[in-house]
């Protein structure tokens, strides 16, 4: 009996936290309306929210799971891109794939394969490096803490390791600049964007369908719950691991690729400076919880970008950072959190 | 005889930039290795005590040098009448700048060391990088990207100026000594205890009877205060800040990398990393081909965290088992593990 009381208030919770979302929103888009806001802003925050959202989803997974903060988020975001830049710049021309502008975009259709690719990277990185060294840390008991130390560590060196192969200076996916849509109350839309938000919104509904349709999917949710639980149930959980790596690294290339796509750019640093918007979202919609980061990642790329209407636009990060300190003083657990 | 003064210089330039580390890798130890706190933003403290005690002595902004900011405390000139021989100024800075960076940890502390532990590493990270980009965008504050100069000598009348790092390597080793003396106290005494029994375990500290929270709150502010004046004593030795210096591989990660090696709980290894992990950075760049690219050194400093971990979690020297100087060798040696 108390138990059904206690989901019914855990069920509500999510609803009134789901309304107040909601309700933000409608208020902003009101406030766009009064030309308070610039809607342009609102807009453009959804689309980078999309990818930040694709980023998050993945390290919320990973907190779920491994139970440690993945500090090398970042930097995976990074490698994907640059992965992505490698195949896009390199592989393909010399194999006479080449070619800009496909439909209304600027990329060319080498993208699309350069995409699958690059997750197979990244995902042969994730898993090699748990192999290579996370895998010995778990088997040797350390605290969370030291998992996520180590995940610094792994950060850096990958910073630096596409720093000496790329160098330092910025680089670009091949490119045609293309017409912006022009969409009334002054939204320009770049056409790229359009397909971020699509690619985005195709990621998140298949992993929605691989958590809640196949077996391996509630594996991953049981291992989440309980570790020790799963592996009684007869769940290979060293197998959920691996997969847990493979999905995060799937999402985090795409987000490299699609942010460097957003930006027109590439930048040895470009992941490290989303962690802190990454974490916002992850610890905004609750950890372990990745439909919570998806909602976090839109909240925190909008608020972000509606601020820059009055400040200076450094200060995004610092927004981002200021919406997890709130979070952190009024709803430790998060808006959808009801763990614990 | 050039090439003798030539090496000299150099040595003792490397050698106040390893002691400088060493008071950071200090107050990282007392952060990480007594109490646990995943510090990750030591760029942030390193910042601010840098900064707090440069706008403290520098001289007011001079509208024809092209300054933006407007201010500049010239403590050095405030405090000339009071001058007894020695530069008074100089303390008040490095207190300043230890106060400042606690006052933070202080508002960082009691609102993240009540929740999971890894959200002080997040909320650190995001506190360092807040701090370096309102240096670089608050322009009225502190000059902006162009950064602080002119930032004053400590007993710069007393030698000449091709001298002056001899006279400053004395004076970063008397402060060094005398916070390793004062961590050592502090950590041998009961106190020190609580927050080696929190970093074990936090539940059964609390059920003896001790605040975990407030433990860890006054560690971490102890730990910050320390890095603040690490970040003085760099102020008046380079004479130059800028926010580009802040940038998390070489106020952080490098920290970090120095603890690791030299050994986390132990104050001598604290000391003995930063001198090692230096000598590597510094040494990188007489390496040939690739590996002397500055990029290196990024993946060689992830490498050696990762490594340390690995293969040797407790460094080079590890942490003394031995709790209290009046428990006999052999009760110590016992409750190994």
């Amino acid at each position: 009996m108390t138990i059904l009381k206690q989901q019914l208030q855990h069920l509500q919770r999510k609803w009134t936290a789901g309304y107040t979302v909601l309700a933000g929103l409608v208020i902003l888009i009101i406030l766009a309306f009064l030309e308070v806001v610039k809607m342009e802003l609102i807009v453009n925050g959804l689309f980078l929210g999309a990818i930040i959202a694709l980023g998050a989803v993945g390290l919320s997974l990973l907190y779920g799971i491994l139970n440690f903060a993945h500090i090398a988020h970042g930097d995976f975001m990074t490698l994907g891109a640059y992965f992505g830049l490698f195949f896009l710049g390199m592989l393909l021309p010399s194999i006479g794939l080449q070619g800009t502008g496909f439909g209304p975009f600027t990329f060319g259709y080498p993208l699309f394969l350069a995409l699958p690719l690059s997750i197979l990277a990244l995902a042969a990185v994730a898993i090699g490096l748990d192999v290579g060294i996370y895998r010995r840390l778990r088997r040797r008991n350390v605290s969370k803490v030291v998992l996520a130390m180590t995940s610094l560590g792994v950060a850096i060196a990958l910073r630096g390791l596409v720093q000496v192969l790329w160098g330092g200076e910025t680089w670009q996916y091949p490119r045609l600049s293309k017409p912006f849509y022009m969409l009334p109350m002054g939204v320009r839309i770049p056409p790229d964007n359009l397909f971020i938000g699509a690619l985005a919104i195709i990621l998140v509904l298949a992993l929605f369908l691989f958590l809640t349709r196949t077996k391996m999917g509630k594996a991953m949710r049981a291992t989440s719950d309980n570790m020790e639980l799963a592996r009684v149930s007869g769940i290979n959980t060293e197998h959920v691991v691996w997969w847990t790596w493979a999905i995060s690294a799937t999402l985090a290339a795409t987000a490299g690729v699609l942010l460097a796509v957003f930006q027109a750019q590439l930048l040895p640093i470009m992941g490290w400076r989303i962690l802190i918007p990454l974490f916002a979202a992850v610890i905004l919609g609750g950890i372990g919880n990745p439909y919570g980061a998806l909602v976090g990642a839109l909240i925190i790329a909008v608020a972000g970008e509606v601020s820059t209407q009055w400040l200076n636009p450094a200060y995004k990060v610092a927004i981002a950072f200021l919406i997890m300190i709130v979070t952190l003083l009024l709803r430790p657990r998060g808006i959808f959190g009801v763990r614990e | 005889m050039t090439d003798i003064a030539g090496i000299l210089g150099y040595l003792t330039g490397f050698a106040i930039m390893a002691i400088i580390y060493a008071v950071f890798a200090l107050g990282l130890n007392v952060h990480w290795g007594y109490t646990g706190l995943f510090n990750i933003g030591i760029a942030g403290f390193f910042a601010l005590g840098a900064y707090t005690s440069a706008l403290l002595t520098t001289a007011t902004p001079d509208p024809l040098l092209f300054e933006d900011n407007i201010f500049g405390g010239n403590l050095p000139a405030l405090l000339g009448v009071f001058n007894l021989g020695i530069d008074l100024w100089f303390f008040i800075a490095l207190l300043a700048a230890g106060a400042v960076c606690g006052f933070v940890a202080l508002i960082i502390g009691s609102i993240t060391l009540r929740l999971r532990e890894d959200y002080l590493a997040i909320t650190t990270l995001g506190i360092a990088e807040s701090i370096r980009f309102i240096f670089l965008n608050e322009k009225w504050l502190a000059n902006g990207s162009k950064g602080l100069y002119r930032i004053p000598k400590f007993l710069g009348d007393w030698v000449s100026p091709q001298n002056y790092d001899y006279l400053y390597l004395v004076v970063a080793v008397v402060i060094l000594v005398g916070i390793f003396l004062a961590v050592e106290r502090t950590i041998k005494s009961p106190w020190g205890r609580v927050l080696k029994a929190i970093r074990e375990d936090e539940i059964t500290t609390a059920a003896s009877g001790k605040n975990v929270f407030s433990f860890k709150l006054q560690s971490f502010i102890l730990g910050a205060s320390i890095m603040g004046i690490g970040g003085a004593l760099y102020a008046h030795n380079i004479r130059f800040v800028d926010p580009r210096t802040f940038d998390p591989l070489f106020a952080t990660f490098i920290i970090w990398a120095m603890l690791m090696v030299g050994g986390s709980g132990n104050n001598k290894g604290a000391i003995l990393g930063a001198f090692v992990v230096w000598g590597i950075w510094s040494g990188t760049q007489f390496l040939p081909g690739f590996l002397s690219d500055p990029n290196f050194r990024y993946v060689m400093i992830g490498l050696l965290i990762v490594g340390v971990i690995l293969l040797r979690p407790g460094g080079i020297l590890g942490e003394e088992r031995k709790v209290s100087k009046l428990m006999q060798p052999s009760e110590a040696a016992s409750p190994e593990q």
